[in-house]
């Protein structure tokens, strides 16, 4: 049972032209990739009638940097035998977005998915549109241009047959690979060319405006929305030959490690580097100069390179290297002390951000008030790949191989550290082992072009190890969040005031003031979507001593973690169900009035135009609906176990999850089921949406119960995945459902990668309280109840 | 010279004998299936089967492995339908795939030991390998459907 409370659409879609058509249904297609074939029960219809004009909706695409490309001659290639090649324009790190936005293509322009072959871009946003793979926004971004280029293509295929058959082009429609000739009734005369044989033709036509497409309705749809096809490196995947960025094999390549300084800023003393070329197969060490200038962004910590011929040999050397340290003043980054710090900011006013109504009447007024401050340390992305980049510099040209989010980022960076023409710089893009944010930034690719030209322009494979990873990284901020309620004498909560406390991503790309910028506000602090008449967002002052980064859900996690918290906080301080509390919260199906509502002037929507992608509560009110049906919310479960609840809308996207948590005899923390809803829009592959919701869940649970860093004397104190820790099969959600909204057609593509992770960190918290009656406010909790 | 066979062809080593399994495979004879984690044994993504069981091959060394047959993903199967990946693709476990050729490995272990194992077993088995993406779900009915003949 999916409900959906609004059958407005945001955009008017309607059929441009035609008769009602027959009778026509499509077999859904079974089997995935190899057995694509999709057959049309029906051969005869009208050619405008089951497709459609669509007026593009704006999105936040058009504010990144080289925004979208719809050219077909830019995606598409069809050999002469039929066989068609789409490009992946963004990173595959694991969404499975490689395969779902060719798989758009490939649907619109009516491709047998069995002739589809995929090849990855290289870096070059000029000529692609913007390739920064995350913030959950490929499909959010790029499902309509994808969209317009297949349907330009079909469009094209569609003309070219035209000029072959001298006919006009209606009556040439194209389905399953080919095109076929239709009569005045619209029906098949038995002709048809092959896309192979009409290709040539096609790619000479112009690409037509996107006013005059004709794009297909849903009930057409082969590949999108169904399911039905695998990753497309599934089967490499399994058998060991996918290649990953450490896969890469260059003649006469050699390997290399770096030692960086264990404080941010810290500059190298001295090194001696005697013992280390004793080592066997270690050629070189070189000093790498860091790069200290503020802001830093993603520039090079610097250090030393120890090349040698294999990565065993150049870890043995850096063993035996010795290093001097000036650490500088990030020397004093302690995180106990930092968290009383951010605990006293958060117990003082901060910088507001929001303010609707009176808030410090209602607090006045109040009959009793709630507060509670939640505390969250440092995590980090830690993907299984860690950091690596194969770098070959030869005089003025690079080329490099590296698992990049943002690979035109890196290649612009790449040709300014070298100083050579960006023309001559190639990035190229393999399969990520995992990214989470920490790919975006594209130090490591840096250091390896570094290495490779000061090695003599030989082909240096630059390993990072996973101490480095951990180490080194751009972490997610540490933080303290502070929720304060005021309640009435009915039990309603009157005003709502939450102080945020973190040091700021923004640190890494501009001067540090201690303060967040308008992307981590948007993430569930400033748009708390509860209808409370006086509500309150301020932000306490924190400065940043370490390099802060984006990390799969950002914001969200501290933000989230807190408001859902405190929401079933309230609920039994009233006694009341947190189900029905967190409903009540979030008052009528509306979308939201920013400017009503107090939100700064700057509001970030996750980057899309607010109009386009309004915080509807009626979506909110569904998702949490369904999760709480799904997961039997109410049901008697034994001592020892709960049930919690959290749900946000985030990246355009809604999620509500439910977890079941069960506490051991032995206090320990299990969690036999995960009930997910997620509202999504328009979407591409529900199996993949699946997978990144059940991962979301594993992820939340890591960062819930077990992954922390903290830093002591400016150093992390964390190394490996020995005192990093994160959830093993050994204790794991053992069971993820997942619901997706069949949302109304229409409905814009929402984000995926990273929503479902916050709600799951809350919503075990509530579980855990459900169970035990302990209510744990500091994650990581740890994975036993005393 | 140490001498390994590996996916059963024979090796020559002449370096290092202290030089893990891992770097001899990855460096040295390019099968780079099998993938580099974290070095310490404790993520499982470089498991390889050491005559016929898994072991990590960042904690096993040149030394330890010479006289022995060694399997790395490459050679678990001629044609890449061992019933482990077929379930594997099955059920479309993996996300990014980075660690999967580790847990394919190591469940190909448990499974030529155990042809039944329980979902206790399962879980011990497995626990080693971690997979950031969070596919465990996937990977345990996998499993189940492997042993029960894809």
């Amino acid at each position: 049972m999916l409900q959906y409370f609004e059958d407005e659409t945001f955009d008017v879609r309607k059929p441009r032209s035609g008769p009602v058509i027959e009778n026509v249904s499509r077999r859904s297609v079974l089997g995935g990739i190899l057995s694509g074939t999709g057959l049309v029960l029906s051969v005869s219809l009208s050619p405008a009638s089951a497709r459609e004009a669509l007026k593009l909706y704006p999105t936040g695409a058009d504010d990144m940097p080289n925004k979208w490309v719809t050219d077909p001659k830019v995606f598409v290639a069809i050999d002469p035998d039929g066989a068609v090649t789409i490009v992946a324009h963004r990173a595959e790190m694991g969404t499975g977005i490689k395969t779902s936005l060719p798989a758009v293509v490939a649907d619109e322009m009516e491709a047998d998915w069995s002739r589809v072959r995929l090849t990855q871009a290289t870096g070059d946003e000029p000529r692609y549109g913007n390739q920064d793979t995350d913030g959950s926004r490929s499909m959010r971004h790029f499902i309509q241009a994808m969209r317009t280029c297949g349907a330009s293509m079909r469009h094209m295929l569609e003309t070219a047959a035209a000029i072959k058959w001298d006919v006009e082009s209606p009556l040439c429609r194209a389905r399953n690979h080919r095109v076929y000739l239709l009569d005045k009734d619209n029906k098949e005369t038995g002709k048809s060319f092959g896309f192979g044989e009409l290709a040539a033709l096609a790619m000479t036509l112009p690409v037509p405006a996107q006013q005059t497409l004709l794009y297909k309705s849903p009930d057409e749809f082969t590949l999108i929305g169904k399911g039905n096809f695998q990753i497309a490196d599934l089967h490499d995947i399994t058998t060991g030959k996918a290649q990953y960025g450490a896969d890469v094999r260059l003649p006469g390549m050699k390997y290399a490690v770096m030692v960086r300084p264990a404080v941010l800023g810290g500059k190298l003393k001295s090194y001696d580097a005697s013992e280390t070329l004793k080592v066997p197969g270690v050629e070189a060490v070189y000093e790498i100069e860091g790069v200290f200038t503020v802001p830093r962004v993603f520039s090079i910590l610097g250090g030393v390179a120890i090349v040698a011929n294999s990565t065993y040999a150049a870890i043995r050397g850096r063993e035996a290297l010795v290093t001097e340290w000036e650490n500088g003043p990030n020397a004093s980054y302690n995180s106990p002390e930092y968290d009383k710090e951010m605990t006293a900011t958060a117990a003082k006013p901060g910088k507001v951000l929001r303010d609707q109504g009176d808030v410090d009447a209602a607090f006045a007024k109040a009959k009793q008030v709630f507060s509670a401050d939640y505390h969250a340390q440092h995590m980090v992305q830690a993907p299984m790949e860690p950091l690596v980049c194969v770098a070959h510099v030869t005089n003025d040209k690079a080329e490099v191989w590296a698992p990049a989010q943002s690979p035109w980022g890196a290649r612009k960076d790449i040709a300014a550290a070298l100083k050579i023409p960006l023309e001559n710089v190639t990035v190229n893009v393999t399969l990520l082992g995992g990214g989470f944010g920490r790919k975006s930034n594209w130090d490591y690719m840096v250091e390896a072009a570094h290495i490779s030209q000061k090695h003599g322009g030989t082909p240096i494979l630059l390993q990072w190890t996973r101490e480095d990873d951990i180490q080194h990284a751009f972490y997610h901020t540490v933080s303290v969040e502070r929720i304060d309620a005021a309640i009435d004498e009915q039990g309603k909560v009157t005003a709502w005031r939450h102080r945020s406390v973190a040091p700021s991503i923004i640190s890494t790309f501009k001067a540090d003031d201690g303060h967040s910028f308008p992307i981590e506000d948007g993430m569930g602090l400033v748009n708390t979507p509860f209808d409370i008449p006086n509500v309150r967002c301020e932000n306490g002052k924190a400065m940043a001593h370490t390099r802060i980064g984006w990390y799969r859900s950002v914001s969200t996690q501290p933000h989230t973690f807190a408001v859902q918290s405190a929401v079933c906080e309230l609920a039994d301080k009233l006694g009341r169900d947190p189900k029905d509390f967190l409903l009540e919260l979030v008052g009528a199906p509306r979308k939201l009035d920013p400017k009503a509502l107090g939100f700064p002037k700057d509001f970030w929507n996750y980057g899309d135009p607010y109009e386009a992608f309004p915080i509807d509560t009626a979506r909110l009110i569904n998702v949490i609906n369904i999760a709480a049906e799904k997961a039997g919310w109410g049901k008697k479960l034994p001592d020892g176990e709960g049930l919690g609840i959290a749900a946000h809308c985030a990246w355009s996207s809604y999620v509500a999850t439910v977890v079941h948590a069960k506490i051991d005899k032995d206090g320990k923390i299990r969690v036999p089921e995960v009930t997910t809803a997620v509202d999504c829009g328009l979407y591409v592959n529900p199996e993949r949406i699946r997978s990144q919701l059940e991962g979301a869940a594993v992820m939340g649970m890591s960062n819930a119960l077990y992954s922390g860093i903290t830093f002591k004397d400016g150093a992390v104190e964390q190394s490996n995945f020995t005192d990093y820790n994160v959830v093993r099969m050994s204790n794991y959600p053992e069971k993820v459902t997942v619901h997706i909204i069949d949302a109304p057609h229409g409905t814009h593509s929402g984000g995926i990668g990273e929503p479902a992770v916050a709600p799951m960190i809350a919503g075990l918290a509530n579980a855990i309280f459900a169970a035990s009656k302990k209510r744990l406010r500091s994650i990581p909790m740890g994975d036993t109840i005393a | 010279m140490p001498s390994i066979k590996i996916n059963g062809e024979t090796r020559e080593f002449s370096g290092d004998p202290d030089m893990p399994l891992l770097w001899f495979i990855r460096d040295d004879l390019n099968l780079t299936g099998t993938k580099f984690g974290c070095g310490a044994g404790v993520c499982g993504a470089c498991t390889v089967h050491v005559d016929g069981t898994a072991v990590r091959s960042c904690q096993t060394t040149v030394a330890d492995a010479a006289g022995k047959s060694i399997t790395t993903i490459e050679g678990l199967s001629p044609d890449g339908n061992h019933p482990v990946q077929k379930a594997w693709r099955k059920v479309s476990v993996p996300q990014c795939g980075f660690c999967q050729a580790g847990q394919i490995m190591q469940a190909a272990s448990l499974l030529s030991k155990n042809n039944a194992p329980s979902d206790a077993q399962i879980v011990e088995e497995m626990s080693g390998n971690i997979c950031r993406c969070g596919c465990y779900q996937r990977i345990h009915e996998a499993i189940r459907l492997a042993a029960g003949g894809v």
